[in-house]
């Protein structure tokens, strides 16, 4: 039997034989840096959860219908007719959460060990590529189940199209196919959220780990592990990717899915943040809810739109503002000047810096799902200077502001702190 | 390519030339795609005017009807909301309506045709939300200087019972008036004025 399949095997092989050259090249000899740590679990993690959420997303479209008289009741027969429909809605719902927990950790994860650093700088670009890719499927799933949030946040989303000098208006009225938010939008939201997005996404993410593995991948240390190799040509300092991290990995994965599961069975709505209240009820375009905020995920970016006061009558400075936040990251590998990559040796400068923009981008994040009224107003004596000056009194804006200036001063002042940081000298080998 | 080996130019210049005509065949043949994604037919046909009977909503009380998918509020004003409107009035961006879309019979202190009836669209002018009547008793909540208006829960803009936004908010302009005729006196037109009719 055994010989059966190995003159199988080689059958295969002598007519198709990139399948073992490429599984050779990525997987049984891709040489990874020994010394990954925890951090490293992240970017298998994303592609686990990709995978959860395009498997649990054929199966709802198998019962979903993308239709504004019909899409929310057909979420709700999902929930409640369908056999097993809730588990699936539930698995797609915090996976999309999921998805935005493990990429923000990956993030993170080059900010520490200057993962984004020359030579891995494309590997960054398609990174960020994939980030706004998923901000835009996350998006544009979010109408689908067709309630109040739903409608009411693609509503705001796509109107931020519209302050866009000169095409604004015309572009909103492109995306959305009507004049209000309707079914001609909820219908191209689902054909771009299950068809086109995934499609950009995958082949995103192809191009993402083909220009890792040339390279090759970082660690910890920000050393070079091709710098030292060994008779063989192979790094010494590396361990080939199968076994060993796959092994490595699968107990990251085996964790992540206990805590997914938690999540997932015990509370899918995470008390609003993952699934919110008022996306329970069905969208009535003529009522917008008391309190919308989007979803946790791109709280921070909406805190910056609205600390933005309106410029010459228009809306648009905030808008751009939210948009340089995002698009901003592309530059982080041109804005690094340290000598050094990782976070055990860069000096206090790099060290403040970091933890003050983690600090401003949770603080972001949590004013944007709550109102701007949340901290009170300060006590002014009208006609005071004060008040002439404050053009709004809400603490919580003020405070978004200032958080905003910090968002924006990690990456514009980073060539000149990371430039002039005390660094520590770099060994030739990776620590364990 | 090895030095003795000449480039042939035609050949060259060719292959160039191929190129650039399917580049260009392929941005023509993004056309249809590209401007399939505009409103349908059926979309901009779907702007018919509607005819509301306002003749149950009291004084100082406000109704919505949907015109265009869109929000529309009838409000009968009394004579202390008109009168609010004028002591408000040092307060907002563009009192006088200058920069903001209603029609030319309603460009006016009331911004309307007749000074009680008020009509105009529950739009932000902001990011489009629908803003919420905050009668002048919510002054706890509002300000104690507050006469009455709207407010937009999503971004913080004020307006006041003309739809006249006030300063500090982020909505550039006022709330829009949409075309609008009276059929009878508790009969309103909205979405075509005389002219059209």
């Amino acid at each position: 039997m055994a010989s059966r399949l190995m003159a199988l095997w080689e059958w295969f092989d002598a007519r198709m034989p990139s399948v073992a050259l490429e599984w050779r090249k990525h997987a049984a000899e891709y040489y990874a840096p020994k010394n990954f740590n925890f951090w490293y679990y992240f970017g298998v993690l994303s592609m686990l959860v990709l995978v959860i959420q395009i498997v649990s997303g054929i199966f709802l479209t198998m019962h979903y219908k993308p239709d504004a008289g019909l899409a929310f009741g057909s979420v709700e027969y999902i929930m409640r007719d369908v056999s097993g429909g809730w588990i699936l809605r539930y698995i797609h719902s915090t996976g999309a959460s999921a998805f935005f927990v493990v990429v923000y950790l990956h993030m993170f994860r080059a900010l520490l060990y200057g993962s984004h650093r020359e030579p891995r700088e494309l590997i960054w670009i398609f990174g960020v590529l994939i980030y706004l890719t998923l901000m835009a499927e996350a998006f544009l799933g979010y109408l689908l189940p067709w309630g109040q949030m739903s409608y009411w946040g693609a509503q705001v989303i796509v109107n931020l199209f519209a302050v866009v000098p000169y095409i604004g208006p015309d572009l909103a009225l492109w995306i959305r196919g009507d004049y209000v938010v309707s079914d001609a939008t909820l219908n191209r939201f689902f054909a771009l959220h299950v068809i086109a997005i995934p499609l950009v996404l995958l082949g995103l993410v192809v191009a993402h780990i083909l220009a890792l593995h040339d390279v090759g991948s970082n660690n910890p240390d920000g050393v070079e592990i091709k710098k030292t190799k060994d008779a063989h040509g192979r790094p010494v300092d590396g361990i080939a990717f199968h076994p060993y991290y796959t092994v490595k990995d699968t107990v990251g994965a085996v964790v992540f899915l206990a805590i997914f599961c938690v999540v997932m069975f015990f509370v899918p709505e995470m008390g609003g943040y993952f699934l919110e209240h008022n996306n329970f009820i069905p969208a009535d375009p003529l009522k917008t809810p008391e309190h919308i905020a989007p979803l946790w995920y791109f709280t921070p970016y909406y805190s910056i739109l609205r600390a933005v006061p309106p410029l010459f009558n228009s809306q648009f400075p905030g808008v751009l503002a939210m948009g340089i936040a995002v698009l901003i990251l592309f530059l982080l590998p041109w804005l690094d000047r340290s000598p050094v990559k990782s976070i055990r040796y860069r000096g206090p400068y790099y060290k403040i810096a970091l933890a003050l923009f983690v600090v401003a981008f949770v603080i972001l994040g949590y004013l944007g799902i709550e109102s701007t009224t949340v901290w009170g107003q300060f006590a002014v004596t009208e006609g005071s200077l004060m008040d002439l000056i404050l053009d709004t009194k809400d603490r919580a804006t003020w405070v978004a502001r200032v958080c905003t200036v910090l968002y924006f001063a990690f990456f514009v002042l980073m060539p000149w702190y990371t430039a002039r940081d005390e660094v520590k000298p770099v060994p030739d080998r990776v620590t364990m | 390519m090895s030095d003795n080996e000449k480039v042939d130019k035609t050949r060259r210049n060719l292959v160039v030339a191929t190129s650039l005509v399917g580049g260009a065949a392929s941005v023509g043949a993004a056309v249809p795609f590209i401007t399939s994604m505009w409103p349908s037919e059926r979309a901009k046909a779907a702007g018919a005017p509607v005819e509301v009977d306002i003749s149950a909503i009291a004084p100082g009380e406000m109704k919505v009807f949907e015109w265009r998918g869109k929000p529309v509020w009838v409000i009968r004003r009394t004579p202390q909301m008109l009168e609010s409107l004028k002591t408000v009035a040092a307060k907002l961006t563009d009192p006088a309506s200058r920069d903001s879309l209603q029609p030319e019979y309603a460009a006016n202190d009331y911004r309307s045709l007749k000074p009680d009836v008020m009509v105009m669209e529950g739009v932000c002018t902001h990011l489009g939300c629908s803003p919420q009547m905050k009668p002048a008793d919510a002054k706890a909540e509002m300000g104690g200087d507050w006469a009455g208006g709207f407010y937009c829960a999503c971004h913080g803009s004020k307006f006041d019972l003309a739809g006249r936004v006030f300063r500090g908010a982020p909505a550039p302009t006022n709330l829009t008036v949409p075309p609008y005729t009276f059929l009878s006196e508790g009969t309103l037109l909205i979405g075509e004025d005389k002219k059209g009719a």
